[in-house]
């Protein structure tokens, strides 16, 4: 597995598309941190470098490039290795690859300019993000053939977690506006890794006073270190569940 | 050594096999031929568990391969078409096969150095012509000395003299008591390698029958003229 | 002429040959305050040498100065209330005046001035007292350079840092206020000021204001208080150059005004509040000069409130700058700076050609649903901003600034 997950890296790290995300991350995260005087507008603005940024790249460049490694693909799988090894070396190398071009990125800076907890909670949360949504793009391509209608599922996903999931969540907040939603948003928002992420760092950031009712009821499950778990615990299952499926469906896909 | 049992598979509308039993032996020299996409390869992807059967098992070595990852060490394969990463060089593809295949007999390189693989190391994939892929994917099949063969189509797109020394390749191969399961489309290269021929249409295996029989049946010495022979049988 | 000045100067002369200096504590003195105050009568002063006294309840019914040297301590032993001023022109200067008597049933302060008029607390010490300095019915009274530290966490448990009840003409100035409920609370309190205090980490408000009328407070920082500052239910307030800042919580304000009209509100500074300003059923109050940074909401302005201008203000590092909970609009803003405004300047006269909105529609979202506050710094707020700026659907169409600033108003 070791070896495949070399020649994976190997691979994506010579192609230099991850090379120029992580240029791309860097000069962002570093112009934001200079041009900002604010210190937590700064760490705001890099949170949307978090979860818009992170989620569409993953997505696509992991789409595309799963395409891409058909040949590859198809040639470890007439070898003696077992499907799942190819798979899941294949997602570890993709995910290693873009969580450094991550680290390098946004985490670096972050450490420069705003040592901390929050510092540690917005890496840990773009690092969740990517492990997400490689999985989730592993999912959908192993799902369609066609390569076009595959990276178009992509974004399709990409479009659908970043703002028509909140639009859906907008429209149920107004249509149930006589109910008292508060807690079934912190249910609501565990079935979007990008509104989980982007809660648990907007709470760090102490937000959480404007958020009225809603932010104290989420304080209360989010801030603490229950909550935390179970958040890294839904995270996780983010990233775990699409991965199981799409290994599974690996497993059987006619190559 | 190898047993297909019943092996079915629908690619959404199309049957490519339909209901396919076979059992190949050591020592055995198979040719599988038939028209274009009679389900050929489909069936030697279904040997090599890349393709999932519907219906039915294969066996190799009386392991059903779907719960056995490892029987396909004992395999080279050549593909039909060798698609491999692009930015990997030649010297780069030896050495992770070599690397990932874990091997620990003898290397057989032969074929490296016969079709002179070994002077363009350096080269791309991606720069590869058609011929100089397949010589890579011959070379890759033969390279880890498996006992049993499964090239698809491997002359096509081959000079004659590859196609000569490639030859010469599977008949000593065949010589030390191996496996080899051959595609093709061409017959008359195959005539003096052959011992046995499968012989498949619309996913239907029509027949399998060895060389001898199959002269004894029809009374003619030249395989292709032997098949063309049957064919017309077939349809009247 | 001269003459005249004769005659008042051996007035004086005679007057202040009558009043004595009485010593407590030190080699020579009386042991007991208590027993001074029984040996002196109006006119004269009490010298209070260092040391520690227990005596309970001191009630000082005459007017005369109590005057405490470096600190003497008067300890309550968490039974009395320490000093209770029944006469007028009482001075109180320089003590330390520790553990008073916590009690629900009355309110017990540290030092407590009874329906007495001209009365000087100045230079004490407050610590651990339930109230602190406590005025009821007081007239032209002056309670200067205090500090007074509270330690309890309850809000039940603690009573405000200086608190006046139906007072007048007061002068609070100067003083350092902590941990008490408020840390100064008026109520039906007129004409007075308060200037140049810091009230800071209080339980609930930094200063808490009702039906007190034609009051100024100036100069004075509020900073970290439980809920901000409140002022409600007057008329005729001047808040002149004060700060607010870091009251940063649920339901904590930097300014929360409550029916408040006739007033003024200029060159404060209002930064890091949850809301800067909160203002339900105002009318008639004149903003102008104040820098609203880097809060929650710089301004909440409810529909129940009427003719408030918002002048010159600088409005920079807001979430929010404006939000309001229904379309009729009866306020003006007018020439302030928004940070925010995205719009030009083509002929050069340093005003934005475009008029600035300041309510984003997802600030108005958020005020008819309070959870999609979920939402907020998701992509789609974002977006809707963005198409509410170009096409205004659901913001109120009278909020606008039409006379944006391109350069900070100062």
């Amino acid at each position: 597995m070791k070896k495949i997950i070399k020649y994976v890296l190997v691979d994506i790290i010579q192609n230099r598309i991850v090379l120029i995300y992580t240029l791309f991350l860097l000069v962002t995260s570093f112009s934001v941190f200079s041009l900002e005087d604010n210190s937590s507008k700064g760490l705001l603005s890099m949170l949307n470098v978090s979860i818009l940024i992170v989620p569409l790249v993953s997505l696509v460049f992991s789409t595309i490039y799963v395409y891409n490694s058909a040949e590859f693909l198809e040639l470890l799988v007439s070898q003696p290795l077992p499907r799942k090894k190819i798979w899941l070396s294949l997602y570890t190398g993709l995910t290693a690859a873009l969580m450094l071009a991550f680290l390098v990125g946004v985490g670096i800076p972050l450490f420069v300019y705003e040592p901390g907890l929050t510092a540690v909670l917005m890496t840990m949360s773009g690092l969740f993000l990517t492990a997400i949504f490689v999985a989730i793009a592993l999912l959908a391509s192993v799902k369609t053939r066609d390569k076009a209608k595959g990276i178009g599922i992509a974004i399709l996903l990409w479009l659908y977690f970043s703002i028509l999931f909140d639009g859906l969540v907008l429209f149920l907040l107004f249509q149930f506006a006589d109910y008292p939603l508060e807690k079934w948003m912190v249910g609501i928002s565990s079935l979007n890794p990008v509104d989980l992420t982007r809660v648990m760092v907007l709470l760090q950031l102490d937000i959480s006073a404007m958020m009225g009712y809603t932010g104290a009821v989420f304080k209360d499950f989010f801030g603490t270190d229950l909550g935390r778990i179970i958040t890294g615990l839904f995270l996780l299952a983010w990233a775990i569940i699409p991965l199981w499926i799409s290994t599974r469906l690996f497993h059987k896909k006619d190559l | 050594m190898i047993i297909a049992t019943n092996v079915s598979k629908r690619f959404s509308k199309l049957q490519v096999l339909d209901n396919i039993s076979l059992a190949c032996n050591v020592g055995e020299c198979i040719s599988l031929i038939g028209p274009n996409g009679s389900g050929k390869t489909t069936l030697i992807k279904c040997i090599l568990g890349m393709v999932m059967p519907d219906s039915g098992f294969i066996t190799f070595n009386g392991k059903n391969i779907l719960h056995d990852w490892n029987f396909r060490s004992q395999i080279g394969y050549m593909p039909q078409i060798g698609r491999y990463p692009d930015n990997m060089t030649i010297g780069n593809l030896l050495s992770m096969m070599k690397d990932i295949r874990n091997h620990h007999g003898e290397l057989d390189e032969d074929l490296v150095f016969a079709f002179e693989l070994n002077s363009m190391l350096q080269k791309k994939m991606r720069t590869l012509s058609g011929g100089t892929r397949q010589k890579v994917s011959a070379a890759l099949a033969f390279l880890f000395n498996p006992n049993v063969l499964i090239l698809d189509e491997p002359t096509a797109g081959l000079d004659p003299v590859a196609t000569e020394i490639l030859k010469e390749k599977i008949i000593k191969e065949k010589q030390k008591g191996k496996l080899i399961f051959i595609t093709s489309h061409v017959l008359s290269e195959l005539d003096d390698l052959v011992t046995q021929v499968v012989f498949m249409q619309e996913g239907k295996l029509v027949f399998h029958k060895s060389i001898e029989d199959l002269r004894e049946y029809t009374g003619e010495l030249k395989l292709n003229k032997a098949i063309a022979k049957i064919m017309v049988k077939q349809t009247v | 002429m001269m003459k005249s000045w004769i005659i008042i100067a051996t007035i004086f002369f005679w007057l202040n040959g009558y009043s004595k200096t009485i010593t407590v504590g030190g080699k020579n003195g009386i042991s007991t305050i208590k027993q001074a105050i029984q040996f002196s009568s109006d006119g004269d002063t009490i010298i209070v040498h260092p040391g520690r006294y227990r005596e309970g309840n001191i009630v000082i019914n005459k007017s005369i100065v109590l005057k405490g040297i470096k600190l003497p301590v008067l300890d309550g032993q968490h039974k009395f209330e320490l000093i209770s001023i029944k006469a007028n022109a009482v001075v109180v200067d320089g003590f330390k005046i520790i553990h008073s008597g916590v009690s629900s049933m009355e309110d017990m302060g540290g030092i407590k001035i009874y329906d007495c008029r001209d009365v000087v607390i100045q230079n004490n010490v407050l610590e651990d007292t339930f109230f602190g300095i406590y005025t009821q019915f007081g007239k032209n009274c002056s309670i200067l350079n205090n500090q007074l530290t509270a330690i309890s966490k309850e809000e039940q448990q603690s009573g405000n840092g200086i608190h006046c009840w139906k007072s007048d003409s007061m002068r609070i100035i100067g003083n350092t206020i902590t941990g008490h409920r408020d840390g100064i609370y008026f109520e039906f309190v007129t004409h007075s000021i308060i200037w140049r205090n810091y009230s800071h980490g209080n339980i609930r408000y930094g200063l808490h204001f009702m039906f007190s009328n034609d009051d100024a407070y100036v100069s004075n920082q509020f900073k970290g208080n439980g809920a901000g500052v409140a002022v409600m239910f007057s008329h005729g307030v001047k808040m002149f150059s004060n700060r607010f800042e870091d009251n940063w919580g649920d339901a904590a304000y930097g300014l929360l005004l409550k029916e408040i009209s006739d007033s003024y509100i200029e060159a404060n500074v209002f930064v890091k509040n949850t809301s800067g300003i909160y203002m339900e059923g105002a009318s008639r109050v004149h903003l102008f000069k104040n820098l609203f940074e880097n809060n929650g909401w710089a301004m909440k302005i409810q529909a129940s409130c009427m003719d408030i201008q918002v002048e010159k203000n600088n409005f920079l590092g807001n979430s929010f700058d404006v939000s309001t909970n229904g379309s009729l609009v009866l306020n003006s803003f007018n020439g302030n700076f928004w940070d925010k405004y995205e719009g030009y300047d083509l002929n050069k006269d340093k005003i934005g050609d475009l008029p600035y909105r300041p309510v984003s529609m997802y600030s108005m979202i958020v005020e008819k649903n309070p959870p999609a506050m979920l939402l907020f710094r998701s992509f789609i707020t974002s977006l809707l901003d963005k198409t509410e700026k170009i096409l205004p659907s659901i913001t109120p169409e009278g909020l606008k600034d039409n006379f944006p600033l391109m350069k900070k108003a100062f």
